[in-house]
């Protein structure tokens, strides 16, 4: 720092200046392509995947000799009592009732006082015992005394019937869904690129179906397709819109539906004077394939959903059926004041609010509504978010818990303007800022709407005649705000 | 024949473990009625107020009119920096755990520790009976987490960032709405709080 600092003053020439204001950039530039190529330069480490009924658990390959070798111990400890000790270049190994012995760098070993010839050389590291991958599955079942199954060339063991299959079928709704069901709960990464929805099983035992490739009859959800790398499955969804995944069935099972799309074709005839409802903008899935993306001037979240229920608002009442009901009658507002708005869920699904916001995030909307519904108090609230007073975000990618810093103020407008018209609509509010995600991780002007029950009881929460006049509301709040939200960035 | 006085020393010890065996029993069956009642009250055991005591203030949420409260009240002077965010919670928990509390909690809601980490971070551990017996909405959890977090900042000079754990593990939120996944910086808590001493 001292050292550019100097330069600064000590340039006096124009060009001596240029020369040392391109100077930070320059070593940024180099810092930039020295990282890019280590980076490039460090290969995926090896991992094995052991699935098993009691853990299912990943280690490291290493490769000796060009053969790929594991811990045996490693592999064994989850599964039973095992010990192991060394005694000079013998390593002598106790896994239950079976004894084992093995020599440094020699193929043949002793199991059950017989003898059992690997592929390759054992190899005795720091007293760490290491086999060759490739004699698992004929090395394991003497061991273990049950059947194992290895797949090779995705290093993936598995060790008892821990198999998990899955069915996919495409329901040919408007729009599609691919509905795919597990035989057990699964937690996937997913990932999209252009025209590809990915899903990666790390820690689940998932099986291919009969044919790696399913193809399925949709213009939309073409195909799928299964495959597995390094220890780990995929399942790759090729279609011509960007899709979102939502989880159900306690994780047993995962509905792919396209982004945005309306779900019936007379909804999207109540808008007025908006063009007819197309594929959102989106920067994380783009589709040279898709027409022209517009964008959504509204999303609106009805909040929880699927095994999230919220609070319990009365016996028979749960927060996520009132949010859902709220939001359907919110965007029916919005859209009869020619606001496109796309709802996150449209059914009792659940979504992380990870997935909330980064599907919200691409849409680029004009403005986002959470509703959230409580029991108790008496008067409507609407919230924007917490940040701390410094989290502006400067540099070239956003901080993801302070996305919202810089659409902040445009919130607290519409914060503003919603609750005079809620006030105009004789509905008594009050406006907070709140520790809500994800309103944090929104990067356009975000609230949150809390709805109270009614002077009639919570019972009247759900009632179609207080959601109705409450929607109106702010719908109208929303509308009145059109040119403002529209002209920010 | 067995003499006479054997006869009366053995039908005495008979009587007597009868009596004994009798009373045991008695007791068992009053153990178990009073136990109940024991179980029931969930509040954590006041600390002794012996000794010297000292004025601080707490921040009192009150759900009836949403607003958080500045109110004085009087702890036992505390030995350290620690054991003085201790007694300040303790003070405020015990305030909520009454029966005609203004901010209800559940039964059983301890703080279970406080770690004071340099440089100004103050870690507040919960027991898992506060979290599951928290009221679920987005004002009522801010409410408890804005409490909690400015009692330890106006008292504690230097803290400037708060963080809540569960039995000693992350949460992402209180009870579905509040969230506890990232450290609260406290002086977007007094933003927070100067919205809820203005109140309904």
């Amino acid at each position: 720092m001292r050292w550019i600092n100097s330069i600064w003053i000590s340039s006096k020439t124009s060009s001596q200046r240029a020369r040392a204001a391109g100077l930070p950039i320059l070593i940024l530039m180099l810092m930039f392509l020295a990282s890019a190529l280590l980076l490039s330069g460090a290969p995926d480490e090896k991992r094995i995947s052991i699935y098993s009924t009691v853990a299912n658990y990943s280690l490291q390959v290493l490769e000796r000799d060009g053969n790929d070798y594991v811990g045996l111990l490693e592999i064994l400890e989850p599964l039973g009592q095992v010990s192991a000790r060394t005694e000079g270049q013998h390593w002598k190994l106790r896994y239950n009732d079976v004894d084992a012995e093995f020599t440094n760098e020699k193929k043949r070993a002793r199991l059950h006082r017989e003898d059992f010839d690997l592929p390759a050389g054992f190899r005795l590291e720091n007293s760490r015992g290491l086999v060759p991958l490739s004699s698992l599955s004929t090395l394991l079942p003497r061991i273990l005394g049950g059947p194992v199954s290895y797949h090779d060339l995705s290093r993936r063991l598995f060790i008892g019937s821990v198999a998990v299959h899955f069915t996919a079928q495409v329901i040919k709704a408007n729009p599609p869904k691919l509905v795919m069901n597990f035989s057990a709960p699964v937690n996937p990464m997913i990932a999209t690129e252009a025209g590809r929805l990915r899903m990666v099983f790390t820690r689940e035992p998932v099986l291919p179906p009969s044919s790696l490739n399913l193809t399925f009859d949709s213009k939309t959800i073409l195909s799928a397709n299964y495959g597995e790398i390094n220890g780990a499955a995929e399942i790759a969804v090729n279609s011509t819109v960007p899709l979102l995944a939502s989880f159900s069935n306690n994780g047993r099972t995962i509905t792919l539906e396209p982004v945005g799309i309306p779900a019936t074709q007379p909804q999207a005839a109540q808008v007025p004077s908006g063009p007819p409802p197309s594929i959102p903008a989106s920067v994380a899935l783009p589709n040279p394939a898709v027409p022209a993306p517009r964008r959504y001037f509204a999303v609106v979240d009805a909040a929880h959903g699927g095994e999230d229920r919220g609070a319990a608002l009365s016996d028979q009442l749960a927060e996520k059926d009132v949010t859902l009901t709220f939001a359907r009658h919110l965007r029916q507002e919005l859209e009869a004041h020619g606001l496109t708005t796309l709802l996150l869920r449209d059914s009792d699904t659940t979504l992380s609010l990870d997935q909330r916001a980064s599907t919200t995030n691409s849409v680029h909307p004009a403005i986002y509504i959470c509703i959230h519904a409580t029991s108790e108090g008496n008067s409507l609230r609407l919230y924007t978010s917490l940040l701390p007073p410094d989290s502006e975000n400067r540099r070239l990618f956003l901080d993801w818990d302070s996305a919202q810093a810089a659409s902040r103020t445009l919130s607290q407008t519409a914060q503003t303007n919603l609750s005079a018209e809620l006030q105009h609509a004789q509905f008594a509010i009050h406006a907070y800022i709140a520790p809500l995600r994800p309103l944090n991780n929104i990067t356009t002007a975000a609230v949150a709407v809390e709805l109270t029950p009614p002077e009639n009881g919570v019972a009247q929460l759900n009632s179609s005649s207080y959601q109705q006049a409450v929607s109106s509301a702010l719908a109208s709040g929303i509308a009145s705000l059109r040119t403002q939200l529209e002209a920010a960035p | 024949m067995i003499p006479r006085h054997l006869v009366i020393s053995a039908a005495v010890m008979f009587a007597v473990a009868l009596g004994m065996s009798f009373y045991v029993w008695h007791m068992r069956s009053r153990a178990k009625e009073t136990q109940p009642a024991a179980a029931a009250d969930g509040r954590p055991v006041a600390a002794p107020v012996s000794g010297p005591t000292e004025q601080v203030t707490l921040y009192v949420a009150n759900d009836q009119t949403g607003e958080l409260r500045a109110r004085s009240a009087r702890i036992p002077l505390p030995a350290g920096r620690q054991a003085h965010a201790e007694e300040l919670l303790r003070a405020l928990f015990s305030l909520y755990l009454e029966k005609n509390s203004p901010h209800p909690l559940g039964p059983g809601s301890e703080v279970r520790n406080i770690y004071l980490v340099d440089p100004g971070l103050a870690v507040i551990d919960l027991n898992q009976a506060f979290a599951d017996g928290h009221r679920s909405g987005i004002l009522v959890e801010e409410l408890t987490v804005a409490s909690l977090a400015e009692t330890l900042s106006a008292n504690l000079p230097g803290i400037t960032r708060v963080k809540f754990l569960v039995e000693g593990k992350e949460r992402d939120t209180l009870a579905g709405h509040a969230d506890l996944s990232e450290f609260y910086d406290v002086s977007a808590v007094n933003q927070m709080v100067a919205q809820l001493q203005i109140g309904q």
